[in-house]
């Protein structure tokens, strides 16, 4: 069946495109997902990707001319498909520019809805929304809602960009979607990406793509900090401190000490923080978030324990308002509670570092040539190299792991 | 004649869950035993939706009597009579477990009475309700719909005296002076709003910062403020230490802010949540996965053991009738390998609270929308906007619309006020035939009613609202 090619609708801004290039010429043969154009945004150049397999059979706009979104501008069919029909719509526009007449001009009906009407494409109406503004023949889609309907589902799996969920970035994803699965046996389905799993993706694949990240991992002798924890319970029942609380208090302390770490790396400069934020990382069913503990240096470790929580709660019932999961400067990520031992942890930029911890375990210590029972835990220090060098991550993780080995300085007036 | 005793089909649990799978399966050509130790009809027909609405509905005939002068209808020695709403509501429940009997006989499902327990994947045994005679039957398949039942605070005794739960606060013989409620679910709220309309002092204790806490907060807050204007007394953000019973009365512990409080009252009704009933005899055995207690099941909702499957509370969140009746019909049908199964999509589960004013919704909040990244449009439509709303007498209240800013997808619709329950249905058919905003205002709303603030609200999405 011919799939007609429409300009894509690739930012939310975008009305027409300019074709910089095609990669495929008329007569070549054309996979699905394989790149056959590079096109000129009002905010960016953008690979196209063809959405079906065939011969790429006509070219209507030629490189360096424009074309409104939704214009066809190519058509890709069998070798010796008949493709007048597709071409029909088009006939009389086909030979000029397509240039809209001018700002407030409308836009021209786009191709594809015209075909939907003429054809009778069973869509919702969702579907019909996002096929225009991807430029989606409706027609060569198979639908999966009842009775055949094309619903949003369907062209999700064809559109391999944020767009079909609604978020702004544009289809630079062509090169990932090239991919071939593993085998083609293997049975699967293709779970849709939320706006927060991909957000997830883009910043950790971001920083693991530019932040050089190294590790340096210490040991704790954590039985001071138990020994600690449990006092505080008594003290205050209802607050219930926990191994994290007492974790960022000392790392706030530590960081007040080797303000370095507290940092960000900013291309020409590195930026100190005169404040400390302190991310929290939260798992959520959804992905996760890293609500933020603002200004802690002046806190002692009950309003930490107090304010932690509050938000921890509130972010597990996603009520965090979007100024309450942005701006740390450092961030904690425990996964003691899954008995986790250690873990690297990827750094959230533009923070310059972030601290994994894993479970305390009882363990069998020498203490003055005895064998006996120690409290131990276990936690890795992610540090960006372009801000911090070894030394400095070293001797700050060395501060925090002699607070929590002395924790009355925790709990003595904030510095 | 086939064995008596051999099934296509057993199902455990006569509650929404179970019984609709039976009546579903039977339609399908399957022979069906289903089991059930105490009413059919379940949780929700005997303990739960119906006699709590039914109770809602002459708590809420008395608030209207109380404000009929408004109307020009005189009622002097107004007089309410408890005992006769409770008997009413028993009633009503019993009439439609009677009505499920009569539906069983009528789909030849194979009726049980009694306790069940699995003695092998393929096998049951079961205990009748005197707790001495058993009978075996054998099943190809054994669907568990074994619902839920109240969650309890660790040290805490329900007496159905003074410390409630649900199950009791329906059946009370007296309306008390005082009930302090914890848990402003919607359980919670419900029995709130019935409690207060019969002249009970009633303080409502929440852990989390609003009441409904998984609605949204705009919403939550106009139901906060309208149940504080009745007289109902609210602590959010406050815990609950220890509950106990001194000379016949509750003392309930409570920390807010780190500060302490003991609240005394007449009755404590404890409403809390619920957990699944996944202690039926044979699963642990037969190596039946759960999490979190709720039985893990998969997309068949078929259990980790091949040929037993479960649905409803049992399967896990969310709990509600219709979401077991739903997932009933839908482990049936992919169990007869039926084409075209519809999974319920659980973003478009509506979910209800028949408090005064009510509350209903369905998909994302706007807290939720922003966090998963959404780029969100947010239309609203006030009841005091509406001519309806007005005649009636109910302008308290709104519909929220929240849809994507670029495709127009329906997030989430929430609506506060009169018949909110009813109205969500309109928003429930837009979203699982994809409909966007400009669907919803396409459509024609007959004039006056409540329905219109919809497709204002959906207008208003589109930045083109009329009334307002
Ligand atoms: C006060 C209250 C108000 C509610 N209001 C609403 C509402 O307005 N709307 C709504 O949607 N939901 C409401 N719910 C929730 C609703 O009742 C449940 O979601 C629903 O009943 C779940 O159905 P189910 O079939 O999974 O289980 P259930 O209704 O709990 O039925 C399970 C049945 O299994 C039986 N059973 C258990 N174990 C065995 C065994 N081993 N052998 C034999 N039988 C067994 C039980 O006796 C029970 O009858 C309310 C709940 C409560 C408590």
């Amino acid at each position: 069946m011919a799939i007609s090619v429409v300009m894509p609708r690739l930012s939310d801004t975008m009305e027409e495109g300019k074709i910089l290039r095609w990669l495929k010429q008329e007569g070549d043969r054309v996979d699905g997902g394989e790149i056959i154009a590079e096109i000129q945004t009002d905010k960016a150049d953008i690979e196209m990707e063809a959405f079906g397999s065939g011969t790429l059979r006509k070219i209507l706009v030629r490189a360096g001319q424009s074309a409104p979104v939704g214009h066809l501008i190519g058509v890709i069919a069998e070798e010796d498909e008949d493709i007048s029909t597709v071409l029909a719509p088009v006939a009389g526009v086909a030979g000029q520019t397509a240039k809209p007449a001018g700002p407030g001009a409308p836009t021209p009906a786009s191709p594809t809805l015209q075909a939907v009407t003429a054809g009778r494409v069973k869509a919702s109406p969702l579907a019909k929304r996002l096929a225009q503004a991807q430029g989606i023949d409706l027609s060569t889609v198979k639908g999966s809602g009842p009775g055949g309907r094309v619903i949003r589902r369907d062209l999700v799996a064809m559109i391999p960009s944020a767009a079909a969920v609604g978020q702004r970035a544009p289809l630079i994803t062509a090169r990932v979607a090239a991919m071939t699965p593993p085998t083609p046996s293997t049975a699967f389905e293709d779970r849709e990406l939320s706006p927060m799993r991909r957000a997830i993706a883009k910043r950790v694949a971001q920083s693991m793509a530019t932040v050089p990240h190294f590790y340096l991992t210490v040991e704790v002798a954590m039985d001071k900090a138990t020994e600690l924890r449990e006092a505080m319970q008594i003290q205050t029942p209802d607050l219930k401190v926990t191994f994290t609380d007492i974790i960022i208090r000392a790392v706030v302390i530590g960081l007040a000490r080797h303000p370095a770490m507290n940092a960000s790396f900013m291309d020409d400069r590195i930026r100190v923080y005169s404040q400390v934020n302190i991310g929290i990382a939260v798992a959520l069913e959804e992905g996760l978030i890293n609500p933020v503990l603002r200004n802690c240096g002046a806190k002692s470790l009950v309003q930490i324990a107090r304010e932690a929580k509050s938000l921890v709660e509130r972010a597990r019932a996603l009520k965090l308002r979007p100024e309450e999961y942005a701006g740390a400067t450092f961030t904690v990520s425990n996964l003691g509670m899954y008995e986790i031992e250690e873990f690297t942890a990827i750094i959230n930029p533009p923070e310059a570092a972030i601290l994994a911890i894993g479970r305390i375990q009882s363990k069998p210590v020498v203490v003055n040539g005895d064998v006996q029972i120690g409290q131990r835990m276990r936690m890795t220090l992610s540090c960006d190299h372009r801000a911090v060098d070894g030394a400095t991550g070293a001797t700050f993780l060395q501060e925090v792991k002699w607070l929590l080995e002395h924790p009355v300085h925790l709990i003595l007036q904030p510095e | 004649m086939a064995d008596e005793r051999t099934f296509d089909l057993a199902v455990i649990g006569a509650g929404p869950g179970g019984y609709v799978a039976s009546i579903r399966a039977a339609q399908l050509g399957m022979r069906v035993a289903l089991v059930e130790r105490d009413r059919l009809g379940g949780v929700c027909l005997n303990w739960g939706c119906i006699p709590t609405k039914a109770l809602l509905q002459s708590a809420q005939v008395l608030s209207l009597m109380r404000r009929a002068g408004e109307f020009g209808i005189h009622t002097d020695n107004l007089r309410a009579d408890f005992g006769i709403a409770v008997k009413r509501s028993r009633e009503k429940a019993e009439r439609l477990s009677k009505g499920i009997e009569f539906l069983m006989r009528k789909n030849k499902v194979a009726l049980f009475s009694g306790e069940a327990r699995l003695t092998s994947a393929k096998e049951l045994e079961i205990t009748g309700r005197d707790g001495k005679t058993s009978e075996g039957i054998r099943a190809e398949r054994i669907l568990l719909a074994t619902g839920s039942r109240p969650r309890l605070l660790p040290d805490v005794t329900v007496d159905g005296e003074v410390v409630l739960t649900s199950t009791e606060a329906m059946l009370l013989n007296r309306v008390p002076a005082s009930m302090i409620i914890i848990g402003a679910g919607a359980i919670g709220v419900e029995f709130a709003d019935i409690y207060q309309a019969y002249g009970t002092a009633v303080t409502l204790v929440e852990l989390l910062p609003t009441i409904l806490p998984y609605e949204d907060e705009e919403i939550t807050a106009l139901l906060h403020r309208a149940l504080i204007k009745k007289g109902i007394k609210i602590l959010t953000n406050t815990s609950v230490e220890r509950v106990t019973v001194e000379a016949g009365q509750a003392k309930v512990g409570v920390t807010s802010k780190g500060e302490r409080q003991a609240l005394l009252g007449e009755t404590v009704l404890v409403a809390v949540g619920r957990l699944p009933n996944s202690e039926v005899g044979g699963l642990k055995e037969l190596g039946v996965a759960t999490k979190k207690g709720f039985v893990a099941v998969n997309e068949q909702m078929e259990s980790s053991v091949a040929g037993i499957y479960a649905i409803g509370d049992l399967a896990g969140a969310p709990l509600l009738a219709h979401k077991a009746s739903h997932d009933g019909i839908e482990a049936v049908e992919k169990m007869a390998k039926l084409d075209d199964v519809r999974s319920a999509d659980p973003r478009r589960i509506p979910s209800c609270t028949y408090c005064s004013p009510q509350v209903a919704s369905i998909g994302l909040t706007e807290a939720k929308a922003k966090v998963m990244g959404y780029t969100i449009r947010v239309g609203r439509f006030p009841f005091s906007a509406s001519g309806m709303a007005m005649t009636l007498g109910e302008t308290e209240g709104m519909v929220k619309v929240i849809a994507d800013a670029t495709h127009g997808e329906i997030l989430g619709v929430h609506i506060i006020g009169a018949h909110a329950t009813e109205l969500i249905a309109e928003a429930g058919l837009a979203m699982a035939m994809e409909a966007t905003p400009e669907e919803i205002a396409g459509s024609v709303h007959a004039h006056p009613t409540l329905s219109e603030a919809m497709g204002e609200a959906a207008l208003a999405a589109l930045g083109r609202a009329i009334h307002i």
